[in-house]
């Protein structure tokens, strides 16, 4: 440290120096450019999208006038279909999330509580792998599974009953919470993971047995771990439009604003986004009460 | 002095199109010179529009044009109508190969231009009947070339159907052979094939044009609908979703594209499947090359709407996609390939294309002259089919 | 805290349904990578290692690969550098607005793929800007960002304050110390926050489809386009029976590093 201290430092260094007592600037310029970027990217194109919620296309020409109006969100809400649509959506993205913890949780807490280092590790490949097979390659896979005279149908002729075939929203169901059961398992695994052995040991030392010991340490602090794991659950789960069109011939909120924002109406595929939009601020203001940002 | 305005998606390329194009706020207009060739051309695509010989080595009409023209085509394919207007949106393409539920719509939001039919030598051989189509001309002015001509036929599995149908019964009949095993195409176009019904089952709404329909004539097509929902067993996306389906037996009887037939049949020359156009017609669909607003390779394009309507490629193309091809030259071309096919696919027959309604695009005005006269537009559909499908 | 043999048992039983789930339409993928026929009905009339064969000669596919391959790296890379950014910020100070900025990192994440690809693709559109591995970068680091930054900021949540300060009385600048002092212990964050934003970016279609531009293919863009084509559908299962197969060395060198560096911390 000396040796470098006499020698003059480099510009980096004088930089480096000078920011150090100026702890505002630091943080201003460490969040700066991460903000930039989503600032200028994300949030200003998403803000243009959704301007279009408050204009009307011009039915001759089909092109959008910005006159202000709120025929749109009048549209949504008194056409009954988009009211279905977004309850069954966001009814999905709850099943889903609830059956991904149902399955996530007790394969992560193996994982993480009782298998031995090697164990561990061929498991958590195990999870991982899956995650390199394509999304759609997985849908394609569970279209032949499902399909009329697919692998199910000939699972159960010996049974004499047959599946639903591909127009059946259960289809939906079962393949979202496929899809998203790594995104749930590795946050628990990784929060269950993060709990010292020896709270545990002062748990029991406190005359603590393993059901009140699970029930009153263990849950608390994995909780923030399932909620962060929800939070992919659920919100890939609410924006999905191409599984429900393959597997089960339904309509999210995603078809929704899929067809509408091309052929159709923009104002009201724009309109239609603030239903998701919503449902996630309010979701993740839950999920921030619950501490879930600390473990993602 | 400029005005800001805040774009939207459309209405930002409208501008910038606008802007690029004459400077002023006249639509952009068309080329009276050909442009000379540039290196590439960028296309949407309907998937076997521009095969490039990876799919079946004897059919390519890529290649001949690259290497003829010097323009590297690049391809990207469309899901659906939808997806090509979206993709046409972001300005990013030359050309695209549009379904008359697009065209209109992009015609009128500006996303593409008025074609200079001089610069196109063998567009003069084109059949008469496939000129000036409502669904891509516009005030007698001209935005694309046509790929060929279809219709949605009907397609039965013969074991189900032991004497052939004649009418479209076999999909809206809820005691059908096929109930609960119907397939159906996924788009609201297809309320336009329940009007059809209509104008034989309720002569009494008057429906004459059944992309153009009233509010009543709509009602009762939506109602028509419903009740199909009945007895549907899948609606279609993808043409393999119904290679899978019908080669599987999964499905009995539905609306297809030849070209569905053509690849089971190849595949499995015994399935017990023939398709047929019903007595009381169908709709159909003859696809627009049309050309991008602002295209960065104007040259190529008009290059590649000459080639595709060469009788060569023409020919290659429909027997390829299993459609009508777009001129009588391209018709003796195509006997060399498949024999009958003009025959089988009535390219030569006017009086059968007379029963085939071409997918347009349902508009507030009717798209037609008369000035008191109001229908459902695409908006109209489309929340319908959202209803009909996603209720 | 000993779990009783029932409840081991039990959770053995559990891990063993799940996996069966998680690997059933793998199952079914591998079988279909060996089909004899085009079609994708069930059960496959016989095996074959033509589409194998078919595979190994497509340039194109090795191109999407490619392509994939330097987006989701990029898209990583950029994820990797302003999460840590941003994380570094949010753990190491107190400022107002500091749970807003955690709430628009997740937003994208967060919102349906197809409001992201038509916002961006309109933002592209009107700047001008030509669509190719660049615009798919930034499509994809939007909602990579939120993956680094959220292990980061965890893992900065457990590293106390006083090895920096302990640093910082070494004589060390902040430079010096964010390399020699907070990077190693940010080690395993920053894998598997990697992994996962490689993963997601890798596996990406809907933002892709609407920010990739003409002449620009990943791979979930040319699957897209080979299951519309019958003679194509078949090589998709090859492909990706092949990419889960090429996957486990890096996954198993990341679990590894993560693994013993984890191991040391605890």
């Amino acid at each position: 440290m000396t040796a470098s201290a006499t020698a003059k430092p480099s510009a980096f260094r004088r930089l480096a120096t000078w920011l150090h007592g100026r702890s505002r600037l630091q943080l201003g310029l460490l969040l700066a450019s991460p903000l930039a970027w989503i600032g200028l990217a994300y949030i200003g194109s998403l803000v243009i999208l959704l301007l279009n919620a408050f204009w009307k296309t011009d039915a001759f020409s089909g092109r959008v006038v910005p006159v202000f109006t709120l025929d749109a969100f009048i549209q949504i809400a008194s056409d009954e279909v988009y009211r279905t649509i977004a309850l069954r959506t966001l009814g999905m993205a709850v099943a889903v999330t609830l059956t991904d913890v149902l399955l996530g949780f007790p394969i992560a807490y193996f994982m993480a509580r009782i298998a031995s280092r090697r164990t561990r590790r061929i498991l958590l490949i195990a999870v991982l792998l899956p995650l390199w097979a394509s999304y759609l390659v997985k849908i394609y896979a569970w279209r032949v599974i499902l399909q009329g005279n697919g692998l199910l149908d000939w699972l159960l002729e010996p049974f004499g009953i047959s599946g639903p075939g591909l127009n059946d929203l259960l289809n939906s169901w079962v393949v979202l919470s496929y899809l998203w059961l790594p995104y749930m398992i590795l946050p628990i695994f990784a929060g269950l993971e993060r709990i010292p052995e020896s709270l545990l040991e002062a748990s029991s030392d406190l005359g603590g047995k393993a059901g009140p010991t699970f029930r009153r340490v263990v849950v608390p602090l994995v909780l923030p771990a399932v909620v962060a794991g929800s939070i992919f659950t659920f919100s890939l789960t609410l924006g999905d439009y191409i599984t429900p069109t393959f597997v089960s011939g339904t309509k999210f909120i995603g078809n929704v604003i899929y067809d509408n924002s091309s052929l159709g109406s923009l104002p009201l595929a724009a309109a239609y986004s603030f239903v998701p939009i919503v449902i996630m601020v309010l979701y993740l203001g839950l999920a921030r009460r619950l501490g879930a940002f600390d473990s993602l | 002095m400029r005005r800001l305005r805040i774009p939207s998606v459309l209405a930002a390329l409208a501008l910038v199109a606008s802007a690029c194009s004459s400077g002023t706020s006249v639509p952009s207009g068309m080329a009276t010179a050909l442009p000379d060739a540039e290196d590439e051309l960028n296309l949407v695509i309907w998937v076997g529009y521009a095969e490039d010989g990876s799919s079946d080595p004897a059919y390519d009409w890529v290649t001949p044009f690259e290497q003829e023209t010097g323009c590297q085509v690049n391809t990207t394919d469309g899901r659906d109508s939808a997806n090509m207007v979206s993709l046409m949106a972001t300005g990013q393409y030359d050309g695209v190969s549009a379904s008359g539920d697009a065209t209109l719509r992009m015609i009128a939001a500006g996303t593409v231009a008025p074609v200079n039919l001089d610069l196109i030598p063998n567009y003069a051989n084109v059949f008469e009947g496939l000129k000036n189509q409502p669904h891509n001309t516009v005030d007698g002015v001209s935005y694309g070339v046509p790929h060929g001509r279809g219709a949605n036929v009907l397609i039965y599995n013969t074991e189900t159907f032991t004497t052939p149908p004649t009418s479209w019964d076999a999909v809206w009949d809820p005691n059908s052979p096929a109930a609960g095993k119907i397939s159906i195409y996924n788009s609201s176009i297809y309320i336009a094939d329940a009007a059809l019904r209509l104008k034989t089952t309720r002569p009494e709404l008057g429906i004459e044009d059944i992309y153009q329909l009233n509010e009543e004539q709509f009602n009762a097509a939506v109602e028509l609908l419903q009740q199909q929902n009945d007895i549907v067993g899948e609606y279609w996306n993808l043409a393999t979703d119904q290679i899978t389906s019908f080669g599987s037996g999964a499905m009995l009887a539905g609306t297809t594209w030849q070209y569905q037939l053509n690849t089971i049949l190849a595949d499995n020359p015994d399935a017990p499947l023939a398709v047929t156009l019903p007595e009381e017609g169908s709709t159909g669909w003859s696809d627009t090359w049309m050309l991008a607003a602002n295209a960065q390779h104007p040259g190529c394009m008009y290059r590649w709407m000459n080639w595709m309507l060469s009788p060569e490629t023409s020919a290659m193309a429909t027997v390829w996609f299993g459609e009508a091809p777009t001129s009588p030259a391209a018709c003796e071309e195509a006997e060399k390939l498949s024999p009958g096919h003009c025959d089988t696919f009535h390219a030569t027959d006017e009086s059968y294309f007379d029963k085939v309604a071409f997918w347009s695009t349902p508009r507030e005005d009717c798209n037609d002259d008369k000035a008191d006269t109001t229908c459902k537009d695409i908006e109209d559909w489309i929340a319908a089919w959202t209803e009909i499908t996603g209720g | 805290m000993t779990e009783s043999r029932w409840v081991r048992i039990g959770l053995r039983v559990m891990t063993g349904v799940a996996l069966a789930f998680i690997y059933l339409p793998l199952l079914v993928v591998t079988i279909y990578a060996f089909n004899a026929s085009r079609s994708q009905a069930w059960p496959p009339p016989g095996l074959s290692l033509q589409w194998f064969i078919e595979a190994a000669g497509n340039g194109r596919v090795v191109n999407a690969f490619v392509t994939s391959l330097l987006a989701a790296a990029g898209a990583t890379a950029v994820a990797l550098v302003l999460g840590t950014a941003a994380a570094l910020g949010v753990a190491r100070h107190r400022f107002f607005g500091r749970e807003v900025i955690s709430f628009l990192l997740v937003l994208p994440i967060a919102l349906p793929g197809v409001i992201t690809g038509v916002a961006l693709a309109a933002t592209f559109t009107t700047l001008r800007v030509d669509f190719g591995l660049p615009t798919i970068i930034v499509g994809h680091a939007t909602f990579c960002v939120v993956i680094a930054y959220n292990n980061v900021v965890a893992r900065l949540r457990r590293l106390p304050r006083s090895t920096e300060e302990a640093s910082a009385d070494l004589g060390a600048d902040t430079w010096q110390t964010f390399r020699r002092v907070l990077l190693p212990a940010m080690r395993t964050a920053l894998l598997s926050g990697g992994l996962l934003a490689f993963a997601l970016s890798f596996d990406e279609v809907i933002v892709t489809n609407f920010t990739a531009g003409p002449g620009t293919e990943t791979i979930p863009l040319w699957i897209f386009s080979a299951i519309q084509r019958p003679n194509e559908l078949p090589v998709v299962n090859v492909v990706a029976l092949v990419l889960i197969v090429l996957s486990v060395v890096p996954v198993w060198l990341a679990e590894r590093l993560s693994g013993a560096a984890s191991a040391v911390v605890r």
